[in-house]
């Protein structure tokens, strides 16, 4: 079967573009990162790629409010190409900052205002999953980290009812094992209904605010080395035999076995 | 006539809502009624209606904001609105962004800054004007910022606030002066310490040349028969000062005869290097704007820490950011540059609970702001230089003493990331050829940072720029960094960079120009901010984001075109020569022509003289206490021990998907004293860092002080699991009043014991810097002068590389049952302790003792690499430094992490210690508590046999923390988790 290609968007202060095309190709996709600029210029088409992923970070520094500035160049420049795109096919997923450009794109609705506590806040999280989406097939739970200063979601009682009605709340945030672990409110931001990532109507465009990139590996999860010592005291002889791959990787596999 | 747009939120607004609690916190109004607040743009430029309402659309969320266009937008009620906005010149990120964004909707450029962002605070609650006036002032910074007050019938009256466009207008016509330098001696010191007479009498604020400076140049240019121009005076004293050429670390000091840098900080490793031989992991040290050792086999790493002392003592937030930007640089300048990877940070603060005000001048007029904004400024400019640009901050640490009150100490460091080979280049190499164009690129040139520290407050509320301090702009240099380091240094467009900090072109473009050989600069072609900066000042800004490349004329066209495609700018300023001289051209006319060897090296040569100096410190009366439950509780929530979690979770520690041990550990979240980081994902290999620093020893010794750094630098590291062979070290000196002999001795001292430890350990030092006068002159409360100098100051970071991250430990104790171990031995070593600065504060006096901890490297050293071998055998569940506060709060951040209790016995421990006080809170160094797991125990006796160790109890089921005495009686029965609260209380508001 052939990869699936992935273009992972980058510029004007978005970051986390190199981590989200690791995650992308260790889940065994191929990943580019292109710079908007280029898009913009005709270098490169997206109509090559399956699959698109705006990453975290902080595109034009949040100043005008997070996402809202890349997504306006998005649009004034890329809409006939990202509406040839999320017409196919295709799976989109944005992370953080993504996720506050999907909005702003009108590719999800709802919005991404500032945490409770006014404050950017870097910690884990655990996710309840309750979507079909195909970027979420087989998980149940998923911990893995936030790091935002934006990412309560808001969203009018019309939107709402709609995001519920057709099954487009894809996670919440729940009282799960980091949580109880760190002694951590499990909402971390005072999102609406504990909405921590949603999706469109079709479940092919996600927007999640927690980042899945970085928990894909066992040694990124914040109690690895106390894993470690539990898993070498169950094992026989002391044998060290650690897992490689964190929770988060599940997400990106998914996206590539949505095109095998 | 300018157009305002205003937007607001219509959802709950959660910056509303944390400022109102702020303001309320502040004690000047018990409640505020409703607090609103209002963005608002304000755009000079001409533009037509449809124009506007299309920006006013676009730039509003239309389900979470409103907007209103040239017609103020306010709450029904409302008593007084504040509106804060910058001074002129002043770096405005939000401007810019509009701006960008407006250009490309509307398909047109704006002229200069273009548009101009504001904040309006509209406040309910029973207020006067007094009161409003002060609740202005602590939001805002008149060095940086206006704000103006109207009240709701004024604001009504007048519909809105008045239009304000905070435009830098120069009226003069940029001009070169030249200087006469044949004056008698006093007027030639007035140039020096005052700085060069303007046409209009005034002064340009200090050379810092001193007279026999100013003779040598008086000489050179009577040699060359002519009078200096106002720009090479200002170039010599930029490249001649102590800031660029560290005059006091290089200059020889009594039998020093080549200095205390050369003798004893390079000296160190060379001397480590040549006996390491083969297996000398330096790659380039001294030498590039960071030090860099090796990785792998595939890659280098590098490191830099800087301080920003003064200007965030100014502007905390704007001297935080440029700290962080600028050392983010010397990562992009290092080599053909270096990606950055890992930010860190270390702040030494006066108390934030002092509101004891301080005045620069005797009028009482100019009041610096309180530690507590300062510490708040300086946190959040690291946070946002780091956040922003997407780079991981899981390193620091806070230190407080009430002598930081006057300079805070800021520490910014960068760790980056570089290949060994660039195509065929060895990437760590780097050679301006003549011929190659200099190319300036990043942000444009304003009057930024030009003799920083004089200024008066009457010139910033003209519409001069607000030039003694500056804000960064992360996205500016993300994207500069993204295009060199990801692109252009790949495609190998350049031959060498470097940063512009301190010194600005000037220092950058004279560095490089030595590579080739000389340089011809065309300043006219240097992108302004605004207009009308005289040519010196283009020379030596720094303002900020900004690098000079070295290109091959043939690659311009591509590297142009790169840029202007990543949205950098970058501009040809001139080329680089072999001629043996700097020549500056300003519209064709020649303003500068200085042989590059007098540039460099015609300096003089000062020697300089110590006076030996010790202090005698009065010894506290230790009374014998049965119980130590409650002084336990109250060390730990001292400032220098208590969590500052709530800096560790506002900064991203995990960008870049390399994170491993963490800065907060365990279950109970502790904060850990060593990171660990895995930058090349496809490599198991990791980047360790730590720190060590003990300015209270420096009271009483400075040698032991530096010795104490660098053994809790490398004892923390060990703790995590890794070994000294493959570990350096960096040195950061913040000195008080340098040129006094008795602090002179005091640094001989500490670089001696810089050299004695890092030989005995063999662990390099592969970068440094120093600070030398963090001393505050001013007035107290009273307009009496007061004079508040850091006590010498030295941080130790420390940089290793572990070969397989997955073998590293954490701090936390990780199942009961666990058999605890002491490593190492305990003395009476209390002298400026924590401990003893508690006891001597509620005495109120200086009884801090004098036995002050020392360092025996060769046991220590045989401890440090059984711990090593240990761990890598994975024989040790858990390990923690004993360091601040001693083997008591080491046990309980230990128990704390693990939430877990413990059964201890001090009993007996190695060492020898006469009473309790000495066995919980003696700070001797070298030593580390281990957990054990039972099936590990006897392998893990084996290997300790030959060093001291002792095993002092078990991890306990249930919370409480136990320990017995010296004389085996219970002394200590706490509960976990009051001891949990008790180190989360000091910073829990923060």
């Amino acid at each position: 079967m052939k990869k699936p290609i992935g273009i992972i968007l980058s510029g004007y202060g978005l970051n986390c573009e190199e981590e989200t095309a690791h995650a992308f190709q260790i889940a065994g996709a191929q990943a580019e990162i292109v710079h908007i600029n280029d898009l913009i210029k005709g270098l490169v088409k997206l109509d090559k790629y399956q699959i698109m992923a705006f990453p975290g970070g902080f595109s034009y520094g949040d100043d005008l409010g997070s996402g809202k500035a890349y997504a306006l160049k998005f649009k004034n420049h890329l809409q006939k190409d990202l509406d040839r795109f999320s017409q196919r096919d295709t799976l989109i997923i944005g992370i953080c900052n993504g996720f506050q450009i999907l909005t702003h794109l009108n590719l999800l609705t709802g919005t991404l205002t500032f945490n409770t506590s006014a404050r950017y806040l870097d910690r884990w999280v655990d996710l309840k999953i309750e979507s079909e989406s195909p970027w979420l097939r087989n998980i149940k739970t998923l911990s893995c980290p936030i790091a935002h200063g934006e990412g309560r979601f808001h969203a009018n009682k019309k939107i709402l009812k709609d995001l519920k009605q057709n099954k487009m709340i894809a996670a919440r945030y729940y009282n799960g094992e980091m949580s109880a672990l760190y002694n951590l409110d499990p909402n971390p931001n005072g999102s609406l209904d504990n909405i921590a990532g949603i999706t469109d109507r079709t479940g092919r465009i996600l927007g999640i605010m927690p980042h899945p990139e970085r928990a894909m590996y066992f040694t990124q999860l914040p109690h690895w080395t106390y894993l470690k010592e539990k898993l070498i005291r169950k094992s026989v002889k002391n044998k060290r035999n650690l897992p490689t791959y964190g929770p988060g990787l599940k997400i990106f596999k998914n996206a590539v076995s949505y095109f095998l | 006539m300018p157009y305002k747009i205003h937007v607001a939120y219509i959802v709950p607004d959660t910056r509303a809502d944390v400022k109102k609690r702020y303001i309320e916190n502040l004690g000047i109004v018990k409640k505020l009624n409703n607090l609103v607040l209002v963005d608002a743009y304000t755009i000079d430029q001409q533009l037509s209606k449809l124009s506007l309402s299309k920006i006013a659309q676009i730039i509003t969320d239309p389900d979470s904001e409103t907007y209103t266009i040239n017609e103020p937008l306010a709450p029904k009620k409302f008593d007084w609105v504040i509106e804060i906005g910058f001074l002129p010149g002043v770096t405005d990120n939000i401007g810019t962004t509009a701006r960008e964004t407006i250009e490309d909707i509307l398909e047109t450029r704006l002229n200069g800054q273009g548009v101009y962002s504001s904040q309006l605070l509209f406040l309910s609650g029973s207020l006067t004007k007094p009161l409003v006036k002060q609740i202005a002032e602590s939001l805002y910074n008149p060095l940086i910022q206006r704000a103006y007050i109207k009240s709701f019938n004024e604001f009504n009256r007048d519909r809105g606030m008045d239009n304000i466009v905070p435009e830098v207008r120069i009226q003069k016509k940029p001009h070169v002066l030249s200087i006469d330098l044949k004056v008698n001696d006093d007027e030639l010191e007035k140039i020096g310490k005052l700085g060069i007479k303007n046409v209009d009498g005034t002064r340009r604020g200090p050379l810092a040349l001193d007279l026999e400076a100013l003779k040598i140049i008086r000489d050179y240019f009577n040699k060359k028969g002519r009078k200096p121009t106002d720009i090479e005076l200002e170039s010599l004293a930029q490249t001649w000062s102590e800031h660029c050429k560290h005059t006091i670390f290089a200059d020889p000091i009594d039998e020093i005869e080549n200095g205390l840098f050369k003798t004893f900080i390079k000296g160190a490793t060379d001397k480590i290097r040549k006996h390491k031989g083969k297996s000398d992991f330096c790659v380039s040290v001294f030498t590039d704007n960071s030090g860099a050792i090796i990785f792998d086999d595939e890659y280098l790493i590098t490191d830099k820490v800087e301080t920003h002392n003064s200007p965030s003592a100014l502007d905390p937030f704007g001297g935080a950011i440029t700290g962080i930007g600028g050392v983010n640089r010397d990562t992009l300048g290092f080599g053909l540059a270096a990606k950055p990877i890992i930010n860190k940070y270390g702040y030494c603060f006066a108390y934030p609970w002092d509101s004891e005000p301080l005045f620069r001048d005797s009028e009482r007029k100019q009041k610096m702001l309180p530690p507590k904004r300062i510490l708040e400024g300086v946190i959040d400019g690291v946070r946002v230089g780091g956040n922003n640009s997407g780079i991981p901050t899981p390193q620091g640490f806070m230190f407080f003493d009430k002598r930081y009150k006057g300079k805070p100490l800021v520490f910014v460091g960068t760790v980056g990331l570089i290949p060994r080979k660039v195509g065929n280049h060895v990437a760590f190499k780097k050679k301006a050829e003549s011929g190659d164009y200099i190319v300036m690129i990043g942000g444009k040139v304003g009057q930024d940072g030009i003799h920083g520290a004089t200024f008066s407050s009457e010139s910033l509320n003209t519409s001069s720029p607000a030039s003694a301090v500056q804000i960064g702009d992360p996205i500016t240099q993300k994207k500069l960094s993204d295009a060199v380091v990801k692109e252009a240094r790949d495609a190998e467009l350049f031959n060498s960079i470097t940063d512009n900090g301190a010194g600005g072109l000037s220092s950058s473009v004279c560095e490089m120009a030595r590579e080739s050989g000389g340089c011809v600069v065309n300043l006219e072609k240097v992108p302004l901010k605004y207009p009308g900066l005289d040519p010196w000042q283009i020379w030596i800004s720094e303002s900020q984001e900004r690098m000079t490349l070295s290109v091959p004329q043939k690659k311009w066209r591509k590297i142009a075109d790169l840029f202007s495609r990543r949205g950098v700018e970058a501009t040809v300023i001139g080329k680089f020569t072999a001629s043996g001289k700097c020549e500056i051209f300003y519209n064709k006319k020649r303003i500068m022509n200085i042989d590059m060897d007098f540039l460099h090296d015609g300096r003089p040569i000062k020697r300089q003289a110590s006076l030996t100096f010790f202090t005698h410190f009065k010894e506290p009366k230790l009374k014998e206490e049965k119980n130590f439950n409650n002084t336990i509780i109250s060390m730990l929530k001292r400032p220098n021990i208590a969590s500052f979690m709530f800096i560790s979770q506002q900064y991203d520690h995990e960008v870049q998907a390399g994170s491993v041990l963490k800065p907060l550990q365990g279950k109970g979240l502790v904060n850990s004293d060593a990171t660990v980081t895995r930058p090349v994902l496809t490599s198991q290999k990791g980047v360790i860092l730590s720190y060590g620093i003990n300015p209270y020893y420096s009271d009483i010794d400075t040698y032991h002080m530096a010795a104490c750094a660098i053994d809790t630098a490398i004892r923390n590291v060990i703790c995590s699991g890794a070994h000294l062979d493959h570990f350096a070290l960096l040195d950061n000196f913040c000195w008080s009043s340098s040129d006094s002999p008795e602090r002179l001795f005091q640094l001989k001292k500490a670089t001696q014991a810089c050299y004695d430890y890092a030989v005995q350990y063999g662990t390099p030092f592969i970068s440094g810097k120093d600070s030398m006068f963090n001393d505050f002159k001013g007035y107290d409360k009273n307009g009496d002068f007061i004079k508040i100098s850091v006590p010498p100051t030295l941080l130790i970071s420390g940089i290793g590389v572990i070969p397989d991250v997955s073998k590293t430990i954490s701090l936390d104790l990780k199942f009961p049952g666990d058999s605890l171990y002491i490593l190492g031995e305990t003395f009476d070593e209390l002298g400026a302790s924590e401990y003893f600065h508690m006891l001597s504060e509620h005495a109120r006096d200086d009884s801090i003792g004098n036995s002050v901890p020392k360092v025996n490297a060769q046991k220590n050293k045989s401890t440090y690499s059984i711990v090593s071998h240990a761990i890598n055998k994975g024989l040790i569940a858990s390990a923690i430094s004993v360091h601040r506060g001693g083997l008591v709060i080491a046990l309980l951040k230990t128990a704390m992490a693990g939430m877990l209790g413990i059964n201890v016995s001090l009993h007996n421990i190695p060492g020898k210690v006469t009473n309790n006080h000495q066995a919980l809170f003696s700070e001797s160094q070298g030593r580390i508590i281990v957990s054990i797991s039972p099936s590990s125990e006897k392998e893990f006796q084996k290997i300790v046999k030959n060093i001291p160790h002792k095993k002092i109890g078990t991890v306990s089921k249930n919370s409480r923390v136990m320990i017995r005495g010296v004389n085996n009686k219970k002394i200590v029965d706490l509960n976990i988790k009051d001891a949990l609260n008790a180190y989360r209380e000091t910073f829990a508001g923060y």
